[in-house]
């Protein structure tokens, strides 16, 4: 379903199977709504496609936790690093929560979506799937169980919210966050997965526009979420004049390392089958978290002088954040480009962005996810062409109808996460403020707010 | 008696203990201390972010001498610890006033 190749007479053997596969999810999407419990008639369990997904919902995951909770957790003081390890671990259980009691349903439950038409089921699933009505043992989405398919879309839905953390860390309150991520949840990212994901009278799909494994969903829409949200709350106490120096980049190495193996059940496993699709994603991921390592540590190495570890890091996460939307449809070649542009563009956009206009992005959040995002989003049209290596573009379309395409899904991501972020932020507020108080800040979150030390040495 | 205090580069450390036991030194504390003088300190970037550190790790080392001793420790003190590069350290002389082996009750040249 995520195989974003769309169109009648596709090109290329990838396409014809995104084709295929798109209207095999639709029909046992249709039938499942349908007929409740009852399997779709003509799809049947692929136990290696399912084998495959297993293995993949459990690698996207292992980004979270702890991969993105310790990316995050070497990057802050030491006195903050159990504030972020909490967030990230907090928002796995409530987001799986909410997931499945109306998270699953508002973003997959397909019921009055017409290929062409524009109404409300465009925006937003209804209710036919609360509480996973119909997640039974013998329901099948494409080739896998459904309960499989609602697991690993879960992991997504999780690392979103989790990605914002790092805008605000160091200064949000706990109960503030819980909130926010709740609100931000509901009304920013289930919508956006709908308009993508859902299939044919989703916005985005009947727009045609590409996003293999959530550059819009998941990247652009954290990104954006965090400016917004570093804005709103404010600058940490002190900066940019105190040293905030990051207190444990081991952590963040490790992280990171953890993120981008586990990029490949997020990339390659959104291909939802064991086939040359998810071989060829996770090949392109590969070379675009490599080329943009490279890319960031050659910028600031002639910027700087010295090539930096939290910079060989950053790099990797800013290529592999611009290769998703493309996982799907680029070649070999052209995850090269991509990855070495988001690692040139996305360093300079960390690096002197925020300093410039002077917004606390504390972990540059806007500056990774969401620069890297809108490259690859747009990048995507670029190198999906047959012309450039990649899968083929639909018949008839032009690379510059489908970066139009693309831009016009990045701006409507961009408006929609910022105002729902302004709107959620407002809200959570209510409940005794966003931010800790300056004397807790001071002391450090881990032991105004959790009541604990990161090291006791 | 001579206290000699020297403060030097970590990585000379051995160098220093070597050459002080040619002299025949049987005796001397070493402390992690952190300091600056026309060095100055470093600069550190993260994301473009730059902090100055100031005070930088040294080791500083105490070593008491007889009075016929102290030229010769100093310079093998001197001679050990310089790698010819700004931030060697520099080398101090206090005249001691009483020394006590604990473990005796010796006292002064004794003790040494």
């Amino acid at each position: 379903m995520r195989m974003r190749v769309r169109g009648d007479g596709a090109l290329g053997r990838a396409a014809k199977e995104a084709k295929s596969r798109a209207a095999a999810w639709a029909a046992g999407l249709g039938a499942l709504t349908a007929a409740g419990a009852a399997s779709a008639q003509d799809a049947t369990l692929s136990a290696g496609d399912t084998a495959w997904m297993l293995v993949a919902t459990a690698l996207v995951l292992l980004m979270t936790l702890p991969g993105l909770a310790l990316f995050y957790a070497g990057m802050v003081r030491a006195k903050n690093v159990l504030s972020v390890l909490m967030q990230c671990f907090a928002i796995c259980g409530v987001i799986t929560v909410l997931w499945v009691v109306y998270g699953y349903s508002l973003a997959f439950d397909t019921t009055g979506m017409v290929e062409g038409e524009v109404n409300l089921a465009s925006f937003i699933g209804g209710f036919a799937k609360a509480f996973l009505n119909g997640v039974t043992r013998d329901a099948l989405v494409l080739a896998i169980p459904e309960s499989l398919f609602v697991t690993f879309q879960m992991t997504f839905a999780i690392i979103t919210p989790a990605l914002i953390v790092g805008a605000f860390a160091e200064r949000m309150r706990f109960a503030a966050l819980l909130v926010f991520s709740v609100l931000w949840f509901t009304f920013a990212y289930l919508p956006i997965a709908h308009m993508t994901w859902a299939g044919p009278g989703g916005l985005f799909w009947d727009w045609g526009v590409l996003d293999f494994a959530g550059g819009t969903v998941v990247h652009i829409n954290a990104g954006i979420a965090g400016l917004v949200a570093a804005i709103m709350i404010g600058k940490r106490k002190g900066w940019p004049t105190t040293a905030m120096a990051p207190h444990h980049l081991g952590y963040t190495l490790i992280g990171a390392a953890l993120l981008w193996v586990g990029w490949f059940g997020f990339n390659a496993g959104s291909a939802v089958a064991a086939n040359g699709g998810a071989a060829m994603a996770m090949l392109v991921t590969q070379i675009a978290a490599a080329t943009a390592a490279l890319g960031w540590i050659a910028a600031e190495w002639i910027t700087h002088g010295k090539p930096s570890v939290l910079g060989i890091a950053s790099g990797a996460i800013a290529g592999l954040v611009a290769i998703t939307p493309a996982a799907g449809t680029a070649g070999p070649m052209g995850a090269l480009a991509i990855g070495a542009i988001a690692g040139v563009v996305c360093f300079f956009a960390a690096t002197k962005l925020k300093r410039t206009f002077g917004y606390d992005d504390s972990l540059d959040v806007f500056g990774v996810h969401g620069v890297g995002g809108i490259i690859g989003a747009l990048l995507t049209g670029v190198f999906a062409a047959a012309e450039f290596g990649g899968a083929g573009l639909a018949e008839g379309v032009t690379i510059g109808q489908q970066v139009g395409k693309q831009a016009l899904a990045v701006g409507v991501t961009v408006v929609w996460s910022a105002v729902i972020t302004v709107i959620a932020l407002k809200l959570a507020g209510l409940f005794g403020g966003l931010r800790a108080t300056a004397e807790e800040e001071q002391e450090g979150l881990d032991l105004a707010l959790h009541g604990e030390s990161g090291y006791n040495l | 008696m001579k206290m000699v205090t020297a403060i030097i580069k970590p990585f000379k450390l051995d160098d220093v203990r070597e050459a002080l036991s040619e002299v025949g030194v049987t005796g001397i504390t070493a402390t992690e201390v952190k300091g600056f003088g026309r060095q100055k300190g470093h600069t550190e970037l993260y994301r473009g972010a730059e902090y100055v550190v100031d005070f930088l790790p040294k080791i500083k080392l105490e070593v008491a001498v007889t009075n016929d001793q102290v030229d010769r420790v100093v310079e093998a003190i001197a001679n050990a610890a310089n790698s010819g590069k700004i931030g060697d350290g520099k080398i101090f002389v206090y005249d001691l006033e009483r020394v006590m082996r604990i473990r005796t009750g010796e006292l002064d040249g004794d003790a040494l």
